[in-house]
């Protein structure tokens, strides 16, 4: 009896392991970034860009930074969601243009709507690189000190903001008070 | 319209010729040492990705400012995570990794050895009366048996 006992119990650690495994999305990095000040930047406002908005510009309030382009599809998907959240005025949103030509950016917030309080516009992608980016479109929450509290990759829905967002929110104001 | 759809793909990639001899060498080991995470399965080396083209830009710029290779990883780890290193650092979480084939290894070698030292006192000792006894029993058996089956 014992003689298979063993060979059954690595099976079962072995099969855990890779239903683990499989529930995993290897398309998911944690970001090294969370409970880090924002890394520092200053770039030319997408709108005017004799404007700067820097990473001091997040001092004072929670606030979200989405990643964003004009060649990105699921920016697409995630824009209606982004000015909806906008109307709601809960949190200021600032966005960074991700490797974009500006007449395109702008034409894009024209006709689908602008939910962003400022947006940077990050012609090279350099700044994006500090941040950590890899594929837009991406969302952090960033709290009053500036420090980033949570990374969401890929297209933002109100789902998530509800479940992950919020909850963090919420806990920030109340660490304020 | 196909080069011009092409090009932003060029523009601003720097080409292996314009970098300094002496740093390729560097900069081709460490390019292996790093994984693309737009592929997850590239090495920055290998991959065609747009981010993959920006972050070997900024390993050459850091390269030509003068950066040892462990400055070069650590940038990458800052930003990225664990995930961009292809040899994982040696932490808590990669303990069982790092070191669980050596148990693995040392407990199959401890439990060799306990095997043979068991063999070993088995042969060594010598059959007792009653043993003997029995083994010439079981000889006469097999030797009947064996006799029966020829006559049959």
């Amino acid at each position: 009896m014992s003689r298979f006992l063993i060979p059954a119990a690595i099976f079962i650690a072995l099969v855990a392991f890779l239903a683990i495994g499989l529930t995993l999305d290897p398309r998911k990095v944690d970001s090294p970034l969370i409970d880090k000040p924002v890394p520092q930047f200053s770039l030319p406002r997408l709108k005017d860009a004799s404007q700067v908005f820097s990473s001091d510009d997040f001092k004072g309030q929670i606030s979200l930074l989405n990643v964003w382009a004009t060649w990105c599809f699921a920016c697409r998907q995630e824009h209606g969601v982004l000015v909806e959240l906008s109307q709601q005025q809960q949190l200021p949103i600032y966005g960074l243009n991700y490797k974009d030509e500006r007449p395109l950016a702008l034409r894009w917030l024209r006709e689908l709507g602008d939910p962003y309080t400022a947006t940077a516009f990050d012609e090279d992608g350099r700044v994006a690189i500090d941040w950590g980016v890899y594929g837009a479109p991406e969302t952090f929450l960033i709290d009053q000190n500036g420090m980033i509290r949570y990374k969401h990759i890929g297209p933002m829905t109100h789902e998530i903001y509800q479940t992950k967002i919020l909850p963090i929110v919420k806990q920030l104001q109340e660490t304020r008070i | 319209m196909i080069s011009l759809l092409a090009l932003p793909l060029w523009l601003g990639a720097k080409s292996v010729a314009e970098i300094d001899p002496a740093l390729q060498d560097r900069y081709y080991g460490l390019l292996g040492e790093l994984r693309c995470l737009v592929c997850q399965n590239q090495s920055l080396a290998d991959s065609d990705a747009g981010l993959a083209q920006d972050l070997r830009d900024e390993v050459v710029k850091l390269l030509e400012q003068g950066a040892s290779d462990r400055e070069v990883l650590d940038f990458m780890h800052s930003r990225y995570g664990d995930f961009v290193l292809y040899k994982p650092l040696v932490q808590p979480k990669t303990y069982l990794l790092w070191y669980g084939p050596f148990v693995l290894l040392g407990g199959g070698a401890l439990l060799m050895i306990l095997m043979l030292r068991r063999r070993k006192t088995v042969s060594d000792t010598p059959l007792s009366e009653a043993e003997q006894e029995q083994l010439k029993q079981l000889l006469d058996e097999s030797q009947d048996a064996q006799t029966k089956d020829n006559d049959t």
